[in-house]
C-alpha cells in the first residue's frame, strides 16, 4: 500500500504511478461504459445514468459534500465544536475590519470588470481592421498568458518605494517616473483608498486581453448586410459604435463582463502577493484564507466563503442566461 | 460528424480527464522532501552515548517522519544533527520542510495524516493543535526528565497546555538585539548604551548631528508585523516589567490597560518620530512596507545606525557581511532602564509527536538531550543557532556572537520572556497585534486607538 501512496523523490516511481492511475480511471470508465452498451434495449434513464453518473459522484464527492460542510462549518465557532447561530455572520457584517472587507470587495467586482470590458472593448473597435491588427491584439492579449501571483509580483516592482534620500536610487518604475519629472516618490500601496484602486489595475491588465478577444470576435460576426442598411441610412463613427455595434454584441459583452467579476471575486492572488491584505486592501477571498488557515478561525473563515458564493451565486445565473441567450441568437 | 471521429474524440477525452486526475494524484505523493543529504562539510558527526536509546529495543531499520518549517540552508544542518542519532540507533529520519508548514499542520492533522514529529516553531500553534485539534501525544517520560534536567522551568511551561507538558524545546532565539557598525561607533566616538535612557540620549545625539538613527521594517508576507510586534513586547518588558507582561499576554489586564498603551508610547518615541525613523528607507510609514529581511541593511550604507532584530537576523546579512565585534555589523544587547536588570525576549521551537512508536519516542528523547543541542553546534558550522539548554558546551557554537546569546540565555540575572505574540490567542497573536501593529505605522493611528482595537478582537472563550 505504501507503495502507491509515497512515491518519494523517485521519478521513475512517479511516473509508473501516473500511468497507473490512468489505466485505473480509463478501466473503470470502459468497463461503465461496456456495461451500458450491452444491454438490449436499455431504457433511458440507465444511458443517462451510464454517462453522467461517474462525474455526478465524482461531483457529489468534491464540490457538494465539502460546500455543504462549509455552509454547516459557517454557523460554529472557530474549531467547529459549538454551533453559535449567527454570530459568524454578525461578525462580518458589525466589525469595522471585516466591513472594510467587505467594501473592498465590492469596489472590485463594480469597477475592475467594467474597465477591463471597457478597455477591451475600445481596443477591440480601434484596432479592428487597421494595419497592426495582430500585433497590436497579441501585446494586449500577452498579460493573459501570465499567472496572477506572476502579475502580482511584476506589479510590486512598477510600484515599489525608495526613500527620497541622498544616495538611493529608486527601483519602482513608477516611483522613478515620477523622480524624472521631478516630483518625489510616493508610498503607492500605502495610499489609502487609491492602493485598492492600484491592485485592480493588475486585474485590469491580465484580463483586458480576454475582453478584447472575445469581443473582436463577436464584432466580426456582426452581419455586413446590418453594417450597410445602417451606413445607408447615414450612421457612421460614434453612432454606429452605439447603435449597432454594441446592440449587437451585448450578450458577449455581458458573457464577458460577468466572467471577469466571477475572476475579481477570487483576486486571492493578487492580494495576496502585493499587500497580503495589509494596508486596507483586504477581500473576502484574502480574508477568508486568513481567517481559516492563519487564525485557524474555521467558522469565521467558512462565513467568508459562504458570503463569497452568495455574491457569486447572481453574477453566475446572469452568465448562464445570457449565455443561453447568445446561443439562441446564433 | 463520423461516429470514428466521435468514438476517437471520446478516447482523446478519457485520457485527458485520466491524466489530469493522475496529475492531481501524483501532486499529492509528491513531498518537498530534502532528501537524506546534508552535513558534507562537516568534520563527521558529534559523537554521543547511545546508552539512553537502548531501552527502546531494537529500531534498526525504522523511519520517524519529521515536519518543520526550517527549510535550507538551515535544513541541512539541522538534518546533520540527526546523523548520531542515526549511527546508534538504525532509525532513519525523513525530514520534510515547508514555509507553508503552519498552515498544513492543521490541514493534515484534520485529514488524519500527521507526521511523527512537528517542530513547532511557537506555542501558539502547539495549544492550538492541542486545544481544537486534540491531536498531540504528551511527551513520554524520558524527555520529561531530559527537559527537567537541562532547561530552565519556564521553557517547560511554554511546552505545557493545560497541565500536561507536551513539547520539548528545541533551539532559542534571542530577540532583545539592536545591530550596529562597529566602525561606525567607533570613528563616531560613540559608546554602547548600558541603559535605556542612554539608548535614548544616544539616538538624539545622532540625530542632532543630521543623521537618522534607526532603521526598522515589518513587511513580511502575510506575517506582515510580527517584527513591530516583537519591539513592543521588548519595551512592555523593560517599562512595565515580567509580572505586567506575564498578565499582559494571559489576558488578567486587558490588551489596552494604561502601562500597555504607555509602552506602545515609549516604543512610538523612536519608531514614530520622523527625526529617528527610517534610515535609507523613508519615513516612518515606510516601517510598514520595507521587508524585515532587508530592513537593517541602510547600517551597511551608512545609513542607519541602529537596528533592533532577533540573534537570527545573523543568518539575513548580505553575503560577505562579516559579523564580529570588530567586523562589518554586531549587536548589543537592548538596554533596559537600570543596569541591574536584564529583561531578555525569547523564542524558539518545541517538538510535538502525533504517534508513541518507540522509535518516535526515542528520536523525541535524542532531540530533548543535551547531545542533540551539542550535535547541532558541531554541525552548524557557519553559526546562527543556539540553545538555552544548559547542557549546551558553549566552546562548540561558531561564532563569536552565538557565544553572545548562549551567555545571555544562561545568565542567572536574565530575566526571559517569550514572545508574546506567540503565546496570545492566535486570532490577537497572528492576526490583530500583526494587522494593528502595520497600521499603527501605515496610517498613524495613535497607541490607545490600536490597542483598543485589538482589545475588541480578543475571543471570548
Amino acid at each position: 500500500m505504501d507503495w502507491f501512496l509515497n512515491a518519494g523523490d523517485d521519478p521513475v516511481h512517479k511516473f509508473l504511478l501516473m500511468i497507473i492511475a490512468i489505466a485505473l480511471f480509463v478501466v473503470v470508465m470502459a468497463l461503465i461504459l461496456f456495461v451500458v452498451d450491452r444491454r438490449r434495449n436499455p431504457s433511458k434513464w440507465f444511458v443517462a445514468g451510464g454517462f453522467v453518473g461517474p462525474a455526478l459522484l465524482l461531483l457529489a464527492a468534491g464540490l457538494l459534500y465539502p460546500a455543504v460542510g462549509t455552509f454547516v462549518n459557517s454557523f460554529q465557532n472557530r474549531n467547529g465544536s459549538a454551533f453559535v447561530g449567527l454570530d459568524n455572520y454578525i461578525r462580518a457584517f458589525s466589525e469595522p475590519a471585516f466591513l472594510l472587507v467587505l467594501g473592498n470587495t465590492a469596489l472590485w467586482v463594480l469597477v475592475a470588470p467594467a474597465l477591463a470590458t471597457f478597455i477591451g472593448l475600445v481596443y477591440a473597435v480601434v484596432v479592428d481592421h487597421s494595419r497592426f491588427e495582430k500585433f497590436a491584439k497579441a501585446l494586449v492579449f500577452l498579460p493573459m498568458a501570465i499567472s496572477m501571483v506572476g502579475a502580482g509580483i511584476i506589479w510590486k516592482f512598477v510600484y515599489e518605494y525608495k526613500p527620497d534620500q541622498p544616495g538611493i536610487e529608486q527601483t519602482g518604475l513608477l516611483n522613478q517616473l515620477i523622480v524624472w519629472l521631478g516630483g518625489t516618490p510616493v508610498q503607492f500601496l500605502l495610499e489609502r483608498p487609491a492602493n485598492t484602486f492600484l491592485l485592480m489595475v493588475v486585474l485590469i491588465w491580465i484580463q483586458t486581453g480576454f475582453a478584447m478577444t472575445l469581443l473582436s470576435a463577436s464584432i466580426r460576426a456582426i452581419p455586413t448586410d446590418i453594417v450597410e442598411a445602417a451606413r445607408l441610412d447615414g450612421l457612421s463613427g460614434f453612432g454606429m459604435f452605439w447603435r449597432i455595434t454594441i446592440p449587437s454584441i451585448r450578450p458577449a459583452l455581458v458573457v464577458v463582463l460577468t466572467t471577469i467579476a466571477m475572476t475579481t471575486l477570487k483576486a486571492f492572488d493578487i492580494v495576496r502577493t502585493m499587500t497580503a491584505g495589509r494596508y486596507g486592501t483586504s477581500v473576502v477571498a484574502n480574508e477568508f484564507y486568513e481567517q481559516s488557515f492563519r487564525q485557524n478561525s474555521a467558522g469565521m473563515g467558512a462565513a467568508l466563503a459562504v458570503l463569497l458564493f452568495i455574491i457569486v451565486i447572481p453574477v453566475i445565473i446572469y452568465n448562464v442566461r445570457q449565455m443561453r441567450l447568445a446561443e439562441e441568437v446564433r | 460528424m463520423t461516429i470514428r471521429m466521435a468514438s476517437k474524440r471520446r478516447a482523446a477525452a478519457l485520457v485527458a480527464t485520466g491524466a489530469s486526475l493522475a496529475l492531481i494524484l501524483s501532486a499529492c505523493a509528491d513531498t518537498d522532501d530534502g532528501g537524506g543529504g546534508g552535513g558534507e562539510e562537516t568534520a563527521g558527526p558529534y559523537q554521543i552515548d547511545c546508552a539512553p536509546y537502548e531501552e527502546f529495543g531494537d529500531l534498526d531499520g525504522t523511519t520517524v517522519t519529521v515536519y518543520t518549517t526550517i527549510v535550507d540552508p538551515e535544513g541541512e544542518t539541522q538534518q546533520a544533527s540527526y546523523e548520531p542519532f542515526e549511527e546508534c540507533t538504525g532509525v532513519e529520519v525523513e525530514y520534510e520542510a515547508s514555509r507553508e508548514m503552519e498552515a498544513q499542520l492543521p490541514v493534515r492533522v484534520q485529514a488524519g495524516n500527521p507526521p511523527d514529529i512537528a517542530i513547532l516553531p511557537q506555542p501558539g500553534l502547539l495549544q492550538t493543535l492541542v486545544r481544537q485539534y486534540d491531536a498531540v501525544l504528551p511527551a513520554p517520560e524520558q524527555v520529561e526528565a531530559n527537559v527537567d534536567e537541562g532547561w530552565a522551568p519556564e521553557w517547560k511551561e511554554y511546552g505545557t497546555v493545560d497541565g500536561t507538558f507536551y513539547a520539548a524545546p528545541l533551539g532559542s532565539n534571542v530577540k532583545s538585539y539592536v545591530w550596529y557598525s562597529p566602525s561606525m561607533f567607533e570613528e563616531a566616538g560613540y559608546e554602547i548604551p548600558e541603559t535605556w535612557d542612554d539608548m535614548m540620549a544616544l539616538t538624539q545625539e545622532i540625530a542632532d548631528s543630521g543623521a537618522i538613527p534607526w532603521c526598522a521594517g515589518v513587511e513580511s508576507g502575510d506575517a506582515t508585523g510580527w517584527p513591530g510586534t516583537d519591539f513592543i513586547e521588548d519595551v512592555v518588558l523593560r517599562s512595565a516589567g515580567p509580572e505586567v507582561y506575564d498578565q499582559w499576554y494571559t489576558h488578567e489586564i486587558p490588551f489596552n490597560d494604561p502601562q500597555i498603551v504607555e509602552a506602545w508610547d515609549q516604543a512610538g518615541e523612536i519608531l514614530k518620530n520622523p527625526d529617528y525613523v527610517n534610515g535609507g528607507l523613508g519615513g516612518v510609514d515606510s516601517i510598514a512596507t520595507a521587508p524585515w529581511t532587508d530592513a537593517g541593511y541602510p547600517i551597511l550604507e551608512g545609513s542607519c545606525w541602529m537596528h533592533r532584530a532577533a540573534n537570527f537576523y545573523q543568518t539575513q546579512w548580505p553575503e560577505g557581511t562579516e559579523v564580529a565585534p570588530d567586523g562589518d555589523v554586531y549587536a548589543f544587547y537592548l538596554p533596559a532602564e537600570t543596569t541591574d536588570e536584564r529583561p531578555t525576549l525569547v523564542a524558539g521551537e518545541f517538538i510535538g509527536a502525533f504517534t508513541d512508536r518507540p522509535e518516535v519516542q526515542a528520536f523525541q528523547t535524542y532531540l530533548s538531550s543535551a547531545d542533540w543541542a551539542n550535535a547541532k553546534a558541531a554541525a552548524t558550522p557557519a553559526g546562527g543557532w543556539v540553545s538555552a539548554n544548559n547542557g549546551l558546551d558553549q566552546e562548540l557554537l561558531a561564532t563569536d556572537f552565538d557565544r553572545l546569546s548562549a551567555e545571555i540565555l544562561a545568565d542567572p540575572a536574565t530575566v526571559a520572556r517569550f514572545d508574546a505574540s506567540d503565546l496570545m490567542p492566535s486570532e490577537v497573536g497572528a492576526g490583530t497585534f500583526w494587522a494593528g501593529i502595520t497600521e499603527w505605522f501605515a496610517s498613524d493611528l495613535s497607541s490607545q486607538e490600536v490597542t483598543d482595537d485589538i482589545e475588541a478582537s480578543w475571543p471570548e472563550d
